[in-house]
């Protein structure tokens, strides 16, 4: 049966001992989900691996059709919200709830502005006729590559490189757009003085899985866009 | 919530069902697993004498003894058979009903570490199993469970729905492996080092990991496999250089191990069993507890025996074939140690140790007979027959599905406070240990002659084994009745269960009968060992 009484100040459920019992029983909880979306994530990166062996050639040239620059560019704003994830987690410790929010903020603010450029990736490839697998339109494409002057695609199979461009970043994508709603959660808490210095698990565990996703992405980026 | 009064306990704290519906109680979210799991069954269990029913004769055409009107039919009935009872009853069956109530029981804490998620998790079984069964009523599903490409690529059936619908259930085994993780982890009572948890405790803990590792995977599998109905991406598909035996790798990455999510937890069960009856210390007590480990660790690197005959190279074959000997070895050290246990002991026949004993027989059938398909040369032969069906059958059913009962009447009085009736669960499993013999042991036979699987029809030859096959399986369901008999029996008038009616040593016997809300009235404090019997 799980009732809460307050201890210094925090509600704690019945069955945890004081406030720190709960709080690292929560943060192992949430490292063990962390490894169910490595896991997850793992399938997507063997079925590279094996298909990367099998057709490295195919995967130079579909990396040919993605723009490195913005790849960076979401690299980089992923790892500043990194950054100012953690700040949060510091200033809610600090007990500097006002600034906790900002780095919040800021942080959203970041996951916007990558998927607002994985928004524009994406329509692109539509518009040239790349779409995941049997979707891809091949002649379509290579009419594309013709009018703009390019040498058209070797790989009939190009697809599949599609199929593991779409299925790996529209799931980290969807991560992320989870990960936004989220730390929006946990700003609304904050800004409501939910959390206290001995007391800020959900910023906490939902700082650990933001951090997984950046770090998924980091992995992602040179396998998907580095690898020609 | 202050002191609860005298004689309250988890069932009569609040009335109603929203009560429980909306219970946070690791005790009361174990009931409603228990009565969701067990319509579950029944649904299986149908499917299961639907399909032996049409088995019962050969020739079909002729209309002699066709119960499904065609081998379409045959293989959804099939395919509803082996998903139900795989993801809605074997895997959630131990540890959500028995894991969710004892686990906290047993090592003297309040509840689990997360009882919010831990109803969730049940929630989320219960959207899958909707889903699931929702598809009985659209174009239904024919893949079998294994939902193999590229077939489940290919066919007009609801195969997307029933997948989405396991990738849900597999949510709420991952949550409720994890919790169970951090229960162990973080809530033992004062004194209840990981040497003095018990067996099922170890059991379970083995479990949870294998819960969390493993069942991603099957996760990711499953989303790719919709992707590719939906999108075509092409990663399982030969169109664009794709490779449908990679679904099989992936598929089997998961559901291997889950085999052990499956027996796991029956083998801590058989473990409390054996010693409680035995009124002896169990023997090897760090022995089995890191079998159980081992058994986890090993099951990762050996699903590429599901797949001798894919056309995976012949020394993938032979490793895979020799690190799946390598399972026999902490699960014999499991058998002999049971053994070793009931050697000397006091033993008591009750009915939960009748189950235990059928336990030990059964699953050294079911373990002996694995060893021998993990021998290329013979699975080569026996690959897709009835040998297989007959093998995995002594191990799940005649394996868990035992232990379940046993566990349950082991643990009915602490459950619900009252008895049951010695005399009718004993008549359950005389029918469910017969009819289990009688239905399986003829496949074992069946198989060596050559009959495949999963199929609707079969030639003459095979007839008569077949009827007797079938007949054991009205047997399995007559004991099943009895055992349902005996629980709503025990239910209305059983006479008022003690504390510790068997004498086991254990800290969930030292709860009321049922327990109350808070499980113990003071924080137990442990100072030995579970099994410390004079």
């Amino acid at each position: 049966m799980s009732t809460s009484r307050i201890i210094d100040g925090v509600p704690v459920q019945e069955h945890y001992r004081d406030v720190d019992h709960q709080f690292v029983s929560a943060k192992e909880g949430i490292w063990l989900f962390m490894v169910t979306e490595i896991l997850m994530f793992g399938g997507l990166f063997v079925g590279y691996a094996i298909y990367h062996m099998k057709y490295p050639e195919m995967f130079a040239e579909g990396a040919r059709f993605l723009d490195w620059r913005l790849g960076f560019v979401n690299t980089l704003v992923l790892i500043f919200s990194s950054f100012t994830m953690a700040l949060g987690i510091y200033f809610c410790q600090m007990n500097q709830m006002k600034k906790a929010v900002w780095a919040l903020a800021v942080t959203v603010l970041c996951g916007a502005i990558f998927m607002v450029i994985k928004y524009f990736e994406y329509t692109h490839k539509f518009h040239m006729g790349i779409f995941p697998g049997n979707m891809l339109n091949l002649p379509f494409l290579n009419e594309h590559l013709a009018s703009i002057g390019e040498k058209p695609v070797v790989s009939s199979n190009l697809g599949l490189y599609f199929g593991f461009y779409f299925c790996m970043s529209g799931l980290h994508g969807i991560h992320v757009l989870l990960g936004m709603g989220l730390i929006t959660w946990c700003l609304f808490r904050c800004a409501r003085g939910d959390f206290k210095p001995n007391y800020y698990t959900a910023v906490e565990g939902v700082g650990i899985f933001w951090h997984i996703v950046d770090l998924i992405w980091i992995f992602l980026f040179p396998l998907l866009y580095l690898v020609g | 919530m202050g002191h609860a009064p005298e004689g309250s306990n988890y069932i009569n704290v609040q009335k109603g069902l929203w009560s429980w519906l909306t219970t946070l109680d690791h005790k009361r979210i174990g009931i409603l697993y228990f009565v969701t799991v067990m319509f579950f069954f029944l649904v299986g269990g149908i499917a299961a004498l639907l399909l032996r029913g049409e088995l019962f004769a050969a020739n079909t055409t002729a209309n002699v003894g066709q119960i499904l009107a065609n081998g379409d039919i045959y293989n959804q009935v099939l395919t509803y058979h082996g998903a139900i009872m795989v993801f809605m009853v074997i895997v959630p069956g131990i540890p959500a009903i028995l894991g969710n109530f004892f686990l906290p029981l047993q090592i003297g804490a309040k509840d689990v570490a997360f009882p919010k998620l831990n109803l969730a998790s049940w929630y989320c079984l219960m959207l899958g199993a909707a889903l699931a069964i929702a598809t009985m009523f659209t174009t239904r599903v024919d893949t079998g469970w294994t939902f193999y490409t590229p077939y489940s690529i290919r066919t007009g059936t609801a195969v997307s729905m029933m997948v989405v619908a396991a990738f849900i259930m597999g949510m709420s085994s991952i949550l409720t492996g994890l919790n169970f993780i951090v229960t162990v982890h973080k809530l033992r009572a004062p004194g209840m080092t990981m040497y003095r948890m018990p067996l099922f405790v170890w059991s379970l803990y083995s479990t949870a990991i294998i819960q969390v590792l493993a069942t991603p995977v099957l996760g990711i599998t499953l989303l790719l496999l919709v992707m590719e109905r939906a999108f075509g991406v092409g990663i399982f598909d030969p169109k664009l250089g794709g490779d449908p035996v990679l679904f099989q790798h992936f598929f089997w990455f998961y559901s291997h191990p889950a085999v052990y999510i499956m027996i796991l937890p029956a083998m801590g069960i058989i473990s409390e069993l054996i010693t409680t009856f035995s009124k002896k210390t169990i023997f090897g007590y760090t022995a089995i507890a890191y079998s159980s480990l081992g058994i986890a660790a090993v099951s990762f690197f050996v699903w590429g025996h599901h797949m001798f005959v894919s056309g995976q190279s012949e020394v993938a074959g032979i490793v895979f074939s020799f690190l799946t000997m390598l399972v026999g070895v902490p699960t014999a050290i499991k058998m002999f140690n049971w053994i070793s246990t009931l050697y000397k002991g006091s033993v008591e026949f009750r009915t939960p140790m009748l189950y235990a004993l059928g336990f030990l027989f059964l699953f050294a059938i079911g373990g002996v007979t694995g060893i021998m398909l993990a021998v290329t040369a013979v699975d080569v032969h026996f690959h897709d027959t009835y040998f297989v069906v007959a093998h995995f059958h002594y191990v799940m059913v005649g394996g868990t599905l035992m232990a379940i009962m046993g566990g349950f009447f082991y643990w009915f009085p602490k459950m619900f406070g009252k008895m049951y009736n010695e005399s009718t669960a004993r008549l359950s499993w005389v029918f469910i240990f017969i009819g289990f013999n009688v239905t399986f042991f003829p496949q074992f036979i069946l198989g060596a002659m050559g009959m495949p699987r999963r199929y609707f029809d079969y030639i003459p030859a095979y007839e008569p084994l077949n009827r007797i096959s079938t007949v054991g399986s009205w047997l399995i369901g007559i004991g099943f009745l009895f055992g349902l008999y005996t629980i709503i029996n025990g239910l209305i008038s059983g006479q008022k269960a003690p504390k510790n009616p068997w004498g086991s040593k254990t800290l969930e016997w030292e709860a009321d009968s049922p327990p109350s809300v808070h499980n113990f009235d003071h924080e137990p404090v442990v100072t030995a060992g579970p099994y410390e019997y004079k």
